[in-house]
């Protein structure tokens, strides 16, 4: 019989992950870079609302975007037709990224050139809510054909994120989804989200979203 | 499959207390998981299997799991409740003015080490 002594550990899977992504919010205050970390379900319409998001700012912050997926290059290539830098990033089959994964890919896109970095994480409303990335803010995109019932469903995603944009109000006459219900669903779990309806599709709502996203960067790097 | 992402910290961890307190070999990993931490224990299992034989440190280690049970307090009448059974409603007085006391835990307690 070996003699096993038992070492004591006491501590959240995630609190090295937290610390670490701390860590690179402070890197990312000294250099000027704001970092928005963007999150939905796949196909709740991220790359389109990105797309829109870059029009309505081009000419005011300079942009790269990240693009996060377990496979495939068809986001990040969607995304350089707008002109913006984007990289795309490989997760190797894991469904989220914590702090370290995003540092590794804001070195590899490189940021000198970078005021408003945008993460694009993995489609998934359970995982990315659990590791921060180190992002100065966290939205999310819930869209009408999901259902107004989701932040019931997924409460820590609606609980961790400042913005959510409820997308594809352009097919609302399509679908049982109750504007109202959803709100206070979410209020309910995060009484300082800001709700903004958008349709990525239109353009409605877009302006707002993006006028917010270009006050919280002038905020950050000021 | 974020039980994967969780399996990689939890040996970046180990690897880390093993060095400084210079253990060669780990017999076991206790966890703690919550009830309501959305971690599926078969999952984490595999995971571990396929991650931990890739480490020179838990290669052979065991995975033990010990559960925590979900708790929600209702700031209304300051009962507390089971978690799983009633939600975020309170069942004593239907307040939805609760908050999740344990349940939420991952968490590692210990490990047993040469």
């Amino acid at each position: 019989m070996k003699d096993f002594k038992v070492i004591e550990i006491k501590e959240s899977v995630f609190a090295d992950n937290d610390r670490d992504a701390e860590l690179l919010r402070g890197e990312l205050k000294e250099k000027g870079v704001f970092l928005l970390n963007l999150m939905s379900s796949p196909g709740a319409g991220k790359t389109t609302t990105l797309m829109k998001t870059i029009d309505a700012l081009r000419d005011k912050v300079k942009i790269g975007v990240m693009e996060a997926d377990i496979d495939s290059d068809v986001d990040a290539r969607t995304i350089s037709e707008s002109g913006a830098k984007v990289i795309q990033l490989h997760t190797g089959g894991m469904c989220h990224l914590d702090a370290d994964m995003t540092r590794q890919g804001l070195r590899e896109m490189g940021t000198d050139d970078v005021e408003l970095a945008i993460l694009e994480n993995v489609g998934n409303l359970v995982c990315p809510a659990e590791f921060d990335t180190g992002a100065v803010k966290n939205a999310m995109i819930l869209s009408v054909p999901e259902g107004h019932d989701k932040p019931l469903k997924y409460p820590l995603m609606f609980s961790i994120c400042d913005v959510v944009l409820i997308n594809k109000i352009d097919v609302l006459p399509y679908f049982d989804f109750d504007m109202e219900k959803c709100r206070e669903y979410i209020l309910t779990r995060n009484p300082a989200a800001k709700i903004i309806p958008i349709s990525a599709r239109t353009g409605e709502g877009i302006d707002e979203w993006a006028g917010w996203l270009l006050e919280e960067v002038n905020k950050w790097c000021k | 499959m974020h039980e994967l992402g969780i399996v990689f910290h939890i040996i970046k961890k180990i690897e880390e207390v093993a060095a400084e307190n210079a253990v060669t070999s780990v017999n076991s990993v206790t966890l703690e998981i919550g009830e309501v931490s959305t971690i599926v224990d078969t999952y984490l299992q595999d995971c571990w299997k396929w991650a931990a034989a890739k480490s020179d440190y838990v290669k052979d280690a065991k995975l033990l799991i010990e559960t925590i049970p979900a708790v929600t307090m209702c700031d209304s009448c300051k009962r507390t409740y089971e978690t799983v059974k009633y939600g975020k409603t309170c069942p004593y007085c239907g307040s939805e003015d609760t908050y999740l006391v344990t349940g939420n835990e991952v968490s590692i307690k210990e490990i047993e080490a040469i």
